[in-house]
């Protein structure tokens, strides 16, 4: 009677065989086959702050619509990375989305990028460390759509009660360290400052380090420059004159300086919405970050509109994110969000608006952009995790691992 | 089971008959098997077909690019599991710090839940008033949505939120829940004086398995993840003792009653009554638990994010942030099918633990009862049966 027991494997396969040909029959190489010239119909994937900004970005995309006649859908991500990775897994990613510079390395290299600043004639006009933030191996992907910058941004009502005039704005590592050992007092701490490289990377840069080389090609993580910055960190968190938000119970930088938990702190100028929204009764006053021993430095974030290899009207995609970063449409764009232009011609009439962000503004100079190199995430969210861990832990122990890791994960 | 007379016996009188009616038989065969197709086709549609697929994906290096399917698509054979099971490197070190954490977790969910629910279940069946309002009340947690559970335990425990507050009350300091990362058991024997948590023993830091040190292995789960814990535990208990509840209400009265005239006192009869009847169901408790556990996620991904230093960091959102941050679809693949592997064994073996004292205590009293009858009369009623 082993008959039943036959018949059901053959039965099991069958099942198997029918449900996998079901499953394939869609195929799934679907080839990018180019649109035919005259109106294109384009889908653009962006990550939006709110409703302010998806409407600033609807209203040129209008205008757009209208200069070019092709039409173009405009969605919202919650989760950008993961709906842009469920695109290009299914093979129909929207032909033109944000991308972090951050994530650069790691689509170009998996080839999701269709390569288009050989088709911008006024590549000059962007910041070059910007458009550098956007080359991976020699090819230069996609256009900044704006940036930010770190700056340090200080309590007016604690800087003056410490008895500190504007003459003393830090501008040396030393004179930071003397003046949030100044300001800090009971429940208020000098300086909180997110454990993150995104901020702390900024001390490196000053230093005279980073992850990587400038070439990029050689991983320096744990330079003597690297250590440095991480000592004065661990001296002043020691001193008690720095802390990370998660110490003084505060979620970030903003809400540290916000809530009076923090005399100063070092945030991007979406410091400047946050603190409207949040804390709209607390004066701040932003400066440069002080100079270390490796002279000025800050870190840059920024978007580029990246169009899809998989897209399907490539010209015109390419045509849709030329025309969000050219100077028309990015002066109404970086006017409300809080975000810097990218172009250098637009810095002097966005600082006649918005004097008080000059300081983010000149950061752009000499603005340090993410690590740009493919699979080096977990390595520098390791570093992050090793870093709230400092104050007790050995910097020289945390830039070893993660030069050993780095090496790894760029060499392997 | 295999050893079993049933099946035999059933063969023996199934042959008989089987050659006259096997085209009614057949008959039969075909049209169950129609009957069952469609379900069978939406199995290997959905569930068979997608895991063969994620499987073939754990032996390349897709990158997320288009199909896994076409030649493009590198094959690496079982270099993905390599990386995060044996070559020593950031990817297992990862991976084993978030077994750890997971299997604190586990360790620590399942049992607190499951007595948790049989409490409250007991109490709930016993003569108490409003029984109703305390059956919702405590059932609620379980069909709230974990988002808005989880928005409302990170403001119960920030480091001025009202655990704290309570904990202030009682007059201890209490530690800023989701953003501490040091471990319980490092802290539990900090205050014993086993160890000075600030410089661990050399002993425990210089080796250990698979990538972590004992140290790391033995740090019990961080303060953030206890908190973490109290959630899922909370959340979970109430649906559990549902079905504790429902099995309850089928334990027969005439035994307990039996129980009651033998002079059992109400511990007595819930070891040797109650909680024998609830053996299913304590069966089904614990491995729902056991499953459900290891596959945490919503509750990491909302609330912590893996943060701080790692410590809440499970296999499951490890494998999510692989893949769909990193980009590293193979290896993320790779880690869940160990993570199936861990659950799949786990399973096994809980269910060989307990059925295999049942089969023994139903073997005892099979035995006590032979040895009963035959002291009663000559002639037992199994041999007669035979």
């Amino acid at each position: 009677m082993r008959h039943p027991i036959r018949r059901s494997a053959q039965a099991a396969v069958a099942v198997a065989a029918l449900s996998l040909a079901a499953a394939c029959g869609g195929g799934f190489d679907d080839g990018a086959e180019q649109q035919e010239s005259g109106s294109a119909s384009l889908t653009m994937l962006i990550a939006s702050s709110g409703d302010a900004e998806t409407q600033a970005v609807q209203s040129q995309v209008d205008a757009y619509e209208e200069e070019s006649g092709n039409t173009v859908d405009v969605q919202v991500a919650a989760d950008l990375s993961q709906e842009l990775a469920q695109g290009f897994a299914g093979g129909n990613p929207p032909d033109v989305f944000y991308l972090d510079a951050s994530r650069l390395a790691d689509q170009a290299d998996a080839g999701n990028l269709f390569p288009y600043l050989d088709q911008v004639d006024d590549l000059d006009d962007f910041y070059p460390n910007l458009v550098d933030a956007f080359t991976y191996q020699d090819t230069q992907y996609c256009l900044p759509k704006d940036f930010s910058t770190l700056a340090l941004e200080i309590n007016d009502a604690a800087w003056s009660a410490a008895g500190l005039t504007e003459a003393d704005y830090p501008t040396t590592w030393e004179q930071l360290a003397t003046v949030a050992q100044r300001l800090t007092t009971g429940e208020q701490t000098g300086l909180v400052v997110n454990a993150t490289r995104d901020r702390v990377g900024a001390f490196m840069v000053e230093g005279g380090g980073w992850f990587l080389s400038e070439d990029g090609g050689e991983v320096t993580a744990d330079s003597p420059e690297n250590l440095e910055a991480l000592q004065y960190l661990q001296t002043n968190l020691q001193a008690g004159s720095f802390s990370f938000p998660g110490d003084v119970d505060a979620g970030d930088g903003v809400e540290a300086l916000g809530t009076g938990k923090a005399a100063m702190t070092i945030e991007g100028n979406w410091l400047v919405g946050g603190m409207a929204n949040d804390y709209p009764d607390v004066g701040y006053t932003v400066v440069p970050l002080p100079e270390g021993p490796g002279g000025s430095g800050t870190l840059s974030f920024t978007n580029c509109l990246a169009v899809a290899a998989d897209s399907d009207a490539q010209d015109a995609a390419v045509d849709l994110a030329t025309y969000l970063t050219g100077a028309d449409a990015m002066t109404p764009l970086t006017q409300d969000t809080g975000v810097l232009p990218s172009r250098q011609s637009l810095a002097d009439a966005y600082l006649q608006q918005f004097p008080e962000r000059e300081a983010y503004i000149a950061g752009a100079d000499y603005a340090q952009g993410p690590v740009n190199a493919p699979g080096v995430e977990p390595v520098l969210q390791d570093f992050d995790s090793q870093l709230g861990a400092i104050e007790t832990g050995d910097p020289a122990e945390i830039l070893q691992s993660t030069q050993t890791n780095l090496e790894q994960a760029i060499g392997g | 089971m295999t050893a079993a007379p049933a099946p035999a016996g059933a063969l023996a009188t199934a042959s008989p008959r089987g050659s006259g009616r096997s085209s009614s038989r057949a008959g039969q065969g075909r049209a169950g098997w129609s009957f069952a197709a469609p379900q069978l086709v939406l199995i290997g549609l959905f569930v068979l077909i997608p895991i063969l697929m994620a499987f073939w994906v754990s032996l390349t290096d897709w990158r997320g690019r288009g199909s896994p399917f076409t030649g493009q698509v590198g094959f690496v054979g079982f270099d993905n599991y390599a990386a995060i099971l044996t070559e020593p490197g950031l990817a297992r070190q990862d991976f084993m710090t978030a077994l750890r954490n997971n299997a604190w977790y586990v360790l620590l969910v399942v049992p607190l839940q499951t007595a948790i629910a049989l409490g409250l279940a007991l109490v709930l069946n016993s003569k108490i008033r409003a029984k109703g309002f305390f059956r919702t009340a405590f059932y609620f947690p379980t069909v709230t949505s974990s988002v808005a559970i989880s928005l409302v335990f990170i403001f119960l425990f920030t480091g001025g939120g009202a655990v704290n507050g309570l904990l202030g009350l009682v007059g201890i300091d209490g530690p800023n829940w989701f953003s501490d990362s040091r471990g319980l058991l490092h802290l539990i024997g900090d205050g014993l004086g086993f160890w000075d948590a600030d410089s661990p023993p050399a002993a425990l830091t210089d080796g250990g398995p698979l990538g972590l040190s004992w140290w790391d292995w033995l740090s019990g789960p961080s303060i953030a993840l206890a908190a973490l814990i109290l959630l899922v535990v909370w959340t979970s208990a109430g649906g559990y003792m549902l079905m504790f509840l429902a099995a309850l209400q089928d334990v027969p009265n005439d035994v307990r009653e039996a129980a009651v005239m033998d002079g059992a006192n109400s511990w007595q009869r819930f070891r040797a009554v109650t909680l024998p009847a609830l053996r299913p169901t304590l069966f089904l408790v614990i491995t729902l638990g056991l499953i459900g556990t290891w596959q945490v996620f919503d509750q990491v991904y909302l609330i912590s994010q893996g943060n701080p230093a790692k410590t809440t960091l499970t296999p499951a959102f490890l494998s999510y942030t692989s893949a769909f941050v990193s980009g590293q679809w193979g290896r993320a693949a790779a880690m869940s099918f160990v993570l199936f592997a861990i659950i799949i064994v786990l399973t096994s073996v809980q269910r060989f633990l307990m059925r295999d004292k049942d089969a023994a205590a139903e073997k005892k009293a099979l035995k006590a009862t032979q040895r009963a009858r035959a002291a009663s009369s000559k002639t037992t009623f199994f041999q007669a049966g035979r």
